[in-house]
């Protein structure tokens, strides 16, 4: 549009409608931005609401109703009987059992984290920080059956890790390990221990990334103020490094601590024939028919991670997400 | 964390961070080794003797071969679907502010922070609630469910980073919505996109929680090797298959790293 052309118009400031279908379209949607939003949400909202949330709340409906134990039909009335089993010794067992789990699972990890995550923030520098992030991030995409299945290899009877014990000769300790009671077992892919080792492989990349994320906003130069007001390296961790990562920590933990509790793969690969949570839900959904108490099964860890987010809401892990 | 001081580390730290990495990497590498062992009845270590013939073996399997078409179909089919749903939901989220803003990004991030087993259990029950039979596409439902957020995420981020008066100039340019999205907005978030799309895939190939229980008689190849963790039957096969696994995985997360590397946020943090 030429100069003059413009001045013609009386009001040069609104150009004229843009030829064509799409221009008219267009045009519409630039004058009703609130049209084009709609159009833009409408397909992922009835997407996640239809099929995700309306299969949520059909479960939870579900957790509702009662099995007749006789004839193992589905009674469709509101009771609240389901909810009750939860509460008999072995299914409180099972529940107890893998909220044990995670919490250690969860502590295990940022121990294990901690140095990675501390090093890869502070001291890795250009390709080192490459590399330490790629060592983060493959383990963590790896496949997870994969990662299961190469500690299946490394802790069966005849694997590399008792063959190295015995190398060692230091095998007696192993076994001295799996005569405990609780954590021992057959061997270490049959025992509590194999399972919580496994665990803790799976989820500790979902532990270091948070915590890095923490540490790479502490400045450097509040460690050295620390260290040049006289404080032991041991002392600057507890009261300058440690409350800074906290809120990494707790971030972390929760992918750690949900995870866990969800988890029915692992302890059924690697582990006694102790159930968790998981491996309850889907027993009771399978062979057993009784989606209602697998329902209430997973209303458990709901629950306890509604609790923990609120819980970490409040200690300002979000942001270090 | 920035110091001006290069300062080395202390001998400890190098030790426990270094452990912990072997920690991470020594048994994915370990998969490579029992690729080529010539045992087959046990997990033997160290191998008795090494050999290729195993790869052959699992190149001759139709079985193998059925479960990954089945796998690359359906990643295939839910990164598309996810690519869409994620980026429309993250244009609407980054451009504007309204009312339910908050819930919806929440909602695109509950299928992955849920636990899979709930994820799972809540669509095969409703599927057999609704009387929908499990087919190819009831698993595609529940993979693009949880794959939208992957997209979601990426796109995001770089939205973030675009500058709106980009398209606003596109706009006083002459361009019309349909010429902006093409010339300016699609350039700018493409590698996000394609490092989304990847991602997305990567998590579907490799998901197994959810299929188990929306999958009925179709064997992706997470579920083929579920079957051989719990039965084993074919060793030196399953060897082989987790091996190539860890492979062909590798590849897009790399192709991702490098695509979003110079990015505030980088691909696959949000796993």
């Amino acid at each position: 549009m030429t100069d003059a052309a413009l001045l013609d118009r009386k009001n040069p400031a609104i150009l004229p409608a843009r030829g064509g279908m799409l221009g008219a379209l267009s045009d519409t949607f630039w004058r009703r931005p609130k049209l084009l939003l709609f159009l833009m949400l409408t397909p992922p909202v009835l997407w996640l609401g239809i099929i995700y949330l309306g299969s949520l709340f059909a479960l939870l409906l579900q957790s509702f109703f009662s099995i007749d134990e006789f004839s193992g039909l589905i009674n469709r009335e509101f009771t609240l009987k389901t909810y009750g089993e939860l509460l008999r010794p072995a299914n409180l067992d099972i529940i107890m059992r893998t909220v044990t789990m995670a919490a250690l699972v969860t502590l295990a990890s940022a121990i294990v984290a901690f140095p990675i995550a501390y090093f890869a923030a502070r001291y890795a520098r250009g390709r080192w920080k490459a590399l330490f992030y790629l060592g983060i991030m493959l383990p963590l995409w790896s496949s997870y059956l994969v990662k299961v299945y190469a500690w299946k290899l490394i802790l069966a009877k005849e694997g590399i890790l008792s063959w190295l014990f015995a190398k060692l000769h230091m095998l007696w300790l192993v076994e001295a390990w799996l005569a405990v009671p609780i954590v021992g077992g057959n061997s270490l892919s049959v025992s509590a221990t194999g399972t919580f080792i496994v665990f803790v492989y799976v989820w500790l990349p979902f532990m270091i990334l948070p915590i890095q994320a923490a540490l790479e906003r502490v400045p450097g130069n509040l460690v050295e103020a620390s260290s040049d007001l006289g404080a032991s390296p041991g002392q600057t961790f507890r009261n300058v490094l440690f409350p800074l990562a906290l809120p990494g920590i707790v971030a972390g933990s929760i992918f750690t601590f949900s995870l866990t509790l969800g988890d029915y793969i692992i302890p059924q690969i690697i582990g006694t024939s102790r159930l968790f949570i998981g491996q309850a839900v889907y027993a009771h959904q399978g062979t057993a028919g009784n989606i209602p108490l697998a329902a209430a099964f997973t209303v458990v860890p709901i629950v306890i991670m509604g609790l923990y987010l609120w819980a970490a809401k409040r200690m300002g892990a979000f942001d270090a997400l | 964390m920035r110091s001006d001081r290069s300062a080395s580390a202390p001998l400890g730290l190098k030790i426990a961070a270094a452990a912990g990495l072997l920690f991470l990497h020594v048994p994915l590498l370990l998969i490579f080794v029992y690729a080529f062992t010539t045992e087959e009845k046990s997990y033997q270590w160290p191998p008795p003797g090494l050999t290729v013939k195993w790869l052959a073996v699992t190149w001759a399997r139709p079985d193998v071969w059925q479960a990954l078409t089945l796998s690359v179909q359906v990643a295939a089919i839910s990164t598309a679907i996810a690519l869409l749903l994620g980026t429309l939901c993250a244009a609407a989220i980054s451009g504007t502010r309204f009312f339910g803003r908050e819930v919806i990004s929440l909602l695109v991030i509950l299928p992955i922070a849920l636990p899979g087993i709930i994820t799972g259990i809540a669509l095969r029950s409703a599927f057999s609630l609704a009387e929908i039979p499990f087919s190819f596409w009831t698993i595609v439902l529940g993979h693009a469910t949880f794959c939208v957020v992957v997209v979601y995420n990426n796109a995001v981020a770089r939205f973030r980073r675009t500058s709106g008066s980009l398209v606003e100039a596109s706009m006083d340019l002459g361009a019309n919505g349909f010429q902006t999205f093409r010339y300016v907005i699609l350039p700018n978030i493409g590698t996000a996109l394609l490092a989304g799309g990847m991602l997305a895939f990567a998590l579907s190939f490799d998901e197994v929680i959810v299929t188990t229980f929306t999958a009925g008689q179709q064997q992706t190849l997470p579920i083929w090797m579920l079957e051989e963790l719990v039965r084993p039957r074919q060793r030196p096969v399953t060897n082989v298959v987790a091996m190539v696994v860890v492979l062909v995985t590798l590849l897009p997360i790399l192709a991702a790293y490098y695509l979003t590397r110079d990015g505030d946020q980088v691909a696959g943090a949000g796993k």
